[in-house]
């Protein structure tokens, strides 16, 4: 049943479903464990209940999280080497030791805390519980840190040499890991990650603000935190994504002239194409409606800066536009409504509306997935943007996979279809649930009504039956 | 022997982590084997939360392994991972199963036997899918020109299949006297007799499958029946009765944390005793150590970090279980 397609092109579609099912958690995850540390670190200063009570709340959603992200990054680690083999050969030397690095610094630093975190508090006191939950949260940045310096290479190659055996060999270490790329890959990630779990922790606050069936000090907060953090981080993110652009137009021209929709050279200044069909075979831009030299304004800051379209590239060096063209596009939109989320809250919490505005929480409801598809569309722009190298201009996709027959490949991608939906749908669904829970509304003593599995490596007294009745 | 070079040492290092990644995940597989041999509700639950709090740092080890194969010895990840192509995707998904099996098993009433059978069969696959991969890896793997050059079933054999199969037992094992040292009451009762018959299957497969080594390839045969290697024959049995003895005691005698230990050491040994047959390939008949060992810069580069972390992340863990430890008390929860 796969006779029609080739083996490269299953291998790139499964590591794509893959990595995309992947990152979702991380982004999450690397957010939500800087989250909880905060939230452990005020509960510790102020022994306030309530943030006690959120840490306890948010730590159950992250329990879900962070095992769907270990399962799929487990998955990630070994598919390098099962469909990209010629890949991990080749690059194996560079990227391997940065990888290892991952695991020694971050992945045992996050397991081996994550117990202590999840299940230690009574065992070990509140000190040392707050150290625990910081160690997870230092353990995903550091996490983020390495992967992003791999994938930056990628993108930026530097720092190396090539051998006989068309392996690439490290020379500076120091040049490999900050790329050129890595520092804005790296802050725009971040900042990526932080923006998502705000949204999404706005939207619950928000969420339960709109019920009013809890008036709690519990959805205040996190709703209030939520929105200080859209407001401070959306504008540095806008910022720092810009810089990226002009990392990426700097390191791989082609990405930005793709990304633009720019198939012919610009020389004397080229428009910003705000709406338009890319076509990659006739080579132009369908339906274009675009604002005449914006586009050169923004990435050389000059009126009549010149910009080099696709077509100065030969088709086989060329990113497919088609793609990269629109999710760029949806990308940026998210990022200037999130900056717009920020700023509606800043002017409601002026006024003391914050917490009675329902357009406002109606908005961070309908925000709080936005975050994921902005990382989405973020990753599929750089990645496709990429193409059709691995190694930008180095080294083919075509020539970096394994020899694997299109039968094994395909087999494969349809059994991690099918399992990753369902298993990764049931975790949706049941961090839905756990969303769903007014269990802000604790606010004495946790023991009482506390969350799910309340922190116990025992059996917890009857884990579901929530104030909702939900089962 | 041989002089201490940078491809040796590494070569020990990820011997030494996926010997880690065994034991350790090893047991907390074993649990998810036995899951179904137990009734469900209070005593699955009290299975679980026995390794709930260590098993994801337990599968980093799996994470090291690869990710420091990649690193130190690219060639042999790049051509043994297509080479067990479906085995591993098969533990993969397993692992996948299993391993969100500990959450969401909390998250449902009605579902949760859902949970339950994920957990079984994710840790069973997950766990015959390594057996089998060590079995076809005893086999050797054919590899021309840097790449793979065999079929994509070419690890299944009768052989594989009896290593896959002995593992399963064997984790079984693991598994069974974890649960003897950490439990208490009806689950430990259940896990004793558990590890009786998993130790006389161990012990029996361990026979079936040292017995047959020596006839896959002429140069295992050479290792084992010829002097000076012919000493390690006699010494590493005797070292495995030894620890069966131990076991023995342990569950005659009650004393609950000697059989875990004594299974420990007996897939210790198993594991010597396959580095024994390797030595000094680590692609049995297609790739030395010194071939498959990636540029300097890279050996140096790592070593480093990992001379100075893998104490550190040895000391944390065993805080991690520090924390963890003794029996657990079915009655009082944490709250």
């Amino acid at each position: 049943m796969f006779e029609g397609f080739d083996a490269t092109f299953l291998a790139r579609l499964q590591f794509a479903f893959t990595v995309s099912f992947h990152i979702i958690f991380p982004a999450f995850s690397i957010g939500l464990a800087s989250y909880l540390t905060v939230l452990n670190g005020l509960h510790l200063i102020t022994g306030k209940p309530v943030y006690r009570s959120l840490f306890d709340y948010w730590k159950t959603i992250f329990a879900v999280a962070f095992g769907m992200g270990v399962v799929s990054g487990i998955t990630m680690s070994y598919q390098f080497g099962t469909n990209w083999s010629v890949f991990s050969d080749k690059t194996g030397p560079v990227l391997g030791p940065m990888m290892g690095y991952e695991v020694l610094t971050a992945f045992f630093l996050e397991a081996g805390f994550l117990g202590v975190m999840l299940f230690g508090r009574e065992r070990v006191g509140e000190k040392l519980h707050f150290f625990a939950t910081a160690m997870v949260g230092l353990g995903t940045l550091i996490s983020a840190t390495w992967i992003l310096s791999v994938n930056s290479w990628m993108q930026t190659p530097a720092g190396y040499s090539i051998n006989e055996a068309g392996q690439f060999v490290p020379e500076d270490w120091w040049a490999i890991i900050f790329n050129p790329s890595f520092p804005y890959r790296f802050v725009h990630m971040v900042l990526a990650a932080y923006l998502t779990t705000a949204l999404v922790v706005g939207g619950v606050g928000a969420l339960h603000l709109l019920r009013r069936d809890v008036d709690t000090p519990g959805a205040k907060t996190m709703f209030s935190m939520a929105m200080w953090m859209a407001v401070a981080v959306s504008p540095i993110q806008i910022f720092a994504g810009d810089l990226h652009g002009l990392n990426t137009l700097e390191h791989q021209p082609a990405k930005v002239a793709a990304m633009e929709g720019h198939y012919d050279d610009h020389p004397d200044g080229a428009p910003l194409i705000l709406f338009g069909l890319p076509d990659d075979e006739e080579e132009t831009v369908h339906y274009e409606i675009g604002i005449p030299k914006l586009s050169s304004l923004i990435l050389t800051h000059e009126w009549d800066g010149a910009l080099r379209g696709l077509k100065s590239w030969p088709k086989d060096e060329r990113p497919p536009a088609e793609l990269i063209f629109w999710t760029f596009r949806i990308m940026v939109a998210i990022g200037f409504a999130m900056l717009a989320l920020g700023l509606w809250s800043l002017w409601a919490r002026w006024r003391g509306h914050l917490y009675e505005e329902p357009w406002l929480h109606r908005a961070a409801l309908f925000m709080s997935p936005m975050g994921f598809v902005a990382v989405l569309c973020g990753w599929i722009t750089t990645e496709v943007g990429r193409q059709p190298f691995t190694v930008y201009g180095l080294l083919r996709t075509v020539e970096s996979s394994s020899p694997l027959d299109a039968p094994a490949v395909g087999t494969s991608l349809l059994a991690f279809i099918a399992v990753y939906t369902a298993v990764f749908g049931a975790g949706t669904f049941y961090i839905l649930r756990l969303m769903n829970r007014p269990a802000l509304a604790i606010t004495g003593p946790v023991d009482q009504d506390g969350p799910l599995r309340s922190g116990g490596i025992m059996p917890g007294p009857s884990h579901e039956k929530d104030a909702t009745g939900h089962v | 022997m041989f002089e201490l070079d940078l491809a040796f040492i590494w070569a020990a290092l990820i011997a030494f982590a996926v010997l880690a990644y065994v034991i350790l995940d090893g047991f907390d597989l074993g649990v998810g084997i036995l899951f179904p041999f137990f009734p469900a509700g209070k005593q699955r639950d009290l299975m679980m939360n026995s390794v709930a709090p260590v098993w994801d740092g337990n599968e980093t080890w799996l994470v090291l392994g690869g990710g420091g194969l990649m690193a130190v010895f690219p060639l042999v990840y790049a051509t043994v991972l297509p080479a067990l192509y479906v085995p591993i995707i098969a533990m993969l998904l397993g692992l996948v199963f299993r391993g969100v099996a500990f959450e969401y098993r909390w998250r449902t009433h009605r579902g949760r036997w859902v949970w339950d059978i994920a957990f079984f069969f994710g840790s069973l696959v997950a766990s015959l899918a390594q057996g089998i991969a060590l079995g076809a890896l005893v086999q050797g793997i054919a590899i021309e020109n840097r790449e793979y050059a065999g079929g994509w079933w070419d690890w299944l054999t009768p052989f594989s299949v009896v290593t896959g199969l002995a593992l399963v037992v064997g984790y079984a094992l693991l598994g069974a006297t974890w649960l003897n040292m950490k439990t208490t009451d009806e689950v430990r009762d259940r896990a004793r007799s558990f590890a009786w018959f998993t130790m006389l299957g161990t012990l029996a497969l361990i026979g079936v499958v040292s017995l047959w080594t020596p006839f896959v390839d002429a140069i295992y045969f050479e290792r084992w029946f010829r002097f000076p290697t012919m000493i390690f024959s006699i010494v590493v049995p005797l070292a495995i009765l030894f620890c069966v003895w131990i076991m023995w005691q342990g569950l005659q005698q009650e004393r609950d944390a000697w059989p875990f230990l004594a299974a420990l050491g007996i897939f210790i040994l198993c594991y010597g005793g396959i580095g024994i047959s390797f030595y000094p390939y680590i692609v049995p008949g297609s790739l030395t150590i010194e071939e498959a060992a990636a540029p300097e810069s890279s050996l140096k580069f790592l070593l480093v970090g990992a001379v100075i972390l893998i104490p550190m992340i040895l000391a944390y863990t065993a805080y991690a279980y520090w924390v963890f430890r003794g029996k657990i008390d079915p009655e009082s929860g944490y709250h």
